[in-house]
């Protein structure tokens, strides 16, 4: 068996995930005089989709965008990021998004960076822009030191795996330290817990084939929020929708927006209507809004499509380059210095990248609390809103203090020893490590992306496809709880994501089959056709006592 | 495979082993320079470059990953 440390850790709050979403919250809720741990896979200083950085925080700043802000939401329903959110969870965002925007600024995070409130990029022309321009390189520094501040703990290398819940509400959680060599199971009792686990990769291929890490987004970052939250009871919510992203080819890299140039055929002509020429106040919003168009060109045979930065002014190239190191794009800069690419002379080849998970998983109301009872998320791991990292800033600091307000009102801890749905998945564990022979999370993982990219891919889904879908991904996963090995902490980790996204890939495939129409990235070749009667319909899904339940419903 | 550390200008603090995103690295013995046990894993984030206080690392862009381009129409 895996060794399990027979002292549980006991804490107000337990934070997952130590990224923007959890480090903010973990900050809101120790504020309110409670004990908080976060308890993060790797390092909260560098870890997540914005361990490096970023430059673009979607905000409400009355003083810039006059008092009404209803001409914002309604841009930030037009956004990239706005599709699928609840109206109360988006109002709720916008109203509080400058107090974020100020809390950073004076923590050492340069929100004005040039002087002034730049709101550039993400934009239309001749409608209000809404994305902050700011210089985020030192952001998870900052975010650590000031949790570190407010006396919260953190507590590095140390993935959680399970929540324990009994009677809808939560006890506290699994947790696997990676520390050393040999992995060590921790018992974790909280009052309050709240998922802030980021995004899901690795679940469709990379741009380049078996090479799973290459990835726009935190390639550690596995849906394991969604999967442990759906485990636990909690509802999950417009699973079916593929999302997907686009930036350069074949160097899987966010931040298309930083870039400012044209998107343009092989030809020279520009492939959007919006900018004739890109400014740092209006670069080409074509890839934002039609993200296909690079797969769409090829397809087409007009192809490929490159971003043309050689007619941009000397002053806005500069503002692009530094954009791209607020990004935390230093490594593709870096790159393309040592290899000679110009962006005042070269055309760089973008693509689309393969789905992903982003706001598509669990449900929250607008206090960021589940229909499990002190269980609360965060981030990219929520399913009904959706605002990258300015949703996980602002969505994070709502989650603390509401878990802060349970965790006061909560006076006893809940007994979690002995706890059989523990044990049971301490022994899935524990066989993982034990078995001498069998594939490692590798092959379970590319197994499961060929799967997902054939049957559930963008490009075409049906009922009989879907169907298939579930029923090879069933015999894959029954196959690698029961087979898959690992040597280490490292690679059970691994493997445990890879369950995870094995998990939240069950999930898609029955909610892709629920969802008889085609929305969005969600084509249905049987179902070509999009339903007016499900506009505005959020498809949910949750288990209880091992059945599978899904419900439409409004938005809210 | 990325990154590459430089065992020489190398002062076997643990850093880079300590705040990587994916884990890549590996500690065999405290104060040793860690070895690059999981290059695949590599996000080619960078971390471990900028917060090397030594400048000991580079990271290599495999082939693969090559950034296509063209010089621009004029």
């Amino acid at each position: 068996m895996i060794a399990v440390d027979k002292n549980a850790i006991k804490t107000d709050v337990l934070i997952i995930g130590g990224g923007i979403a959890g480090l903010m919250a973990a900050i809101h809720a120790a504020r309110q005089g409670v004990g908080v741990l976060v308890a993060e896979k790797a390092n909260t200083r560098r870890s997540g989709c914005g361990a490096t950085g970023n430059d673009h925080f979607m905000c409400y700043i009355p003083q810039v965008h006059g008092k009404n802000m209803e001409p914002i939401l309604a841009e930030y329903y037009k956004s990239q990021v706005g599709g699928f959110s609840d109206p109360s969870l988006a109002t709720a965002f916008l109203r509080q998004s400058f107090g974020r925007v100020r809390d950073w600024q004076r923590w050492g995070i340069s929100m004005q960076s040039k002087g002034k409130w730049d709101f550039s990029g993400h934009a239309f022309p001749g409608r209000p822009r809404i994305w902050l321009k700011y210089a985020g390189h030192n952001q998870k520094a900052v975010l650590t030191r000031q949790a570190k501040k407010q006396k919260v703990n953190i507590n590095n290398h140390l993935t959680v795996t399970d929540i324990l819940a009994a009677k809808g509400e939560v006890g506290g959680a699994i947790a696997l330290d990676t520390v050393r060599e040999k992995p060590v199971l921790r018992y974790i009792r909280a009052k309050s817990i709240v998922i802030a686990t980021g995004c899901g990769s690795r679940l469709y291929p990379s741009p380049t084939p078996g090479w799973m890490f290459n990835t726009a987004n935190c390639p550690v970052c596995t849906g394991s929020g969604q999967a442990m939250a759906y485990r636990a009871g909690a509802k999950l919510v417009n699973m079916e929708f593929p999302n997907r992203h686009a930036g350069p080819k074949y160097f899987a890299r966010c931040g298309k927006a930083t870039w400012i140039g044209l998107y343009k055929d092989p030809h020279g002509t520009p492939v959007g209507p919006f900018v004739s020429k890109a400014t740092r106040e209006l670069g080409d919003i074509t890839g934002d809004i039609w993200s296909d168009v690079f797969t769409a060109k090829f397809k087409s045979g007009d192809g490929p499509v490159y971003i043309d930065c050689s007619s941009t002014s000397k002053a806005d190239l500069d503002y692009m380059m530094w954009g791209l190191v607020q990004e935390g794009n230093t490594g593709m800069l870096d790159y393309m210095a040592a290899e000679g690419i110009d962006v005042r002379k070269h055309a760089v080849e973008f693509m689309q990248y393969e789905p992903f998970l982003v706001g598509r998983g669990i449900e929250i109301d607008a206090r960021a609390e589940t229909n499990i009872g002190g269980l609360f998320a965060a981030g990219d791991t929520v399913g009904n809103f959706r605002a990258d990292c300015a949703g996980a800033a602002t969505f994070g600091w709502i989650a603390g203090q509401s878990a802060a307000a349970r965790a006061k009102r909560t006076t006893t801890f809940q007994n979690i020893a002995g706890d059989p749905y523990a044990r049971k998945r301490i022994r899935l564990y524990s066989g993982i490590m034990q078995r001498k022979n069998g594939p490692d999370w590798k092959e379970a993982n590319l197994a499961l992306q060929q799967i997902m990219n054939d049957y559930a891919g963008p490009r075409g889904r049906s009922e009989t496809l879907l169907n298939a879908g579930s029923n090879y991904l069933k015999n894959l996963k029954k196959k690698a709880v029961e087979t898959l090995t690992a040597g280490n902490a490292h690679t059970l980790m691994r493997s445990i994501e890879t369950l995870d996204l094995m998990e939240c890939a069950e999930v898609i495939l029955l909610t892709a089959a629920e969802r008889k129409e085609t929305r969005g990235k969600h084509v249905r070749l049987d179902y070509p056709f999009t339903n007016p009667l499900l506009t505005d319909k959020f498809l949910t899904i949750r288990k209880q006592t091992g059945r599978v339940h899904m419900d439409w419903r409004d938005r809210i | 495979m990325p990154p590459i550390i430089n065992a020489e200008k190398c002062n076997a603090c643990g850093v880079c082993a300590d705040i990587c995103p994916t884990d890549v690295f590996h500690v065999e013995e405290k104060k040793t320079v860690p070895s690059v046990r999981y290059p695949e894993e590599c996000w080619h984030c960078n971390s471990c470059v900028l917060d090397c206080k030594q400048r000991a690392i580079e990271l290599r862009i495999p082939l693969p990953l090559m950034m296509l381009h063209v010089e621009a129409k004029k």
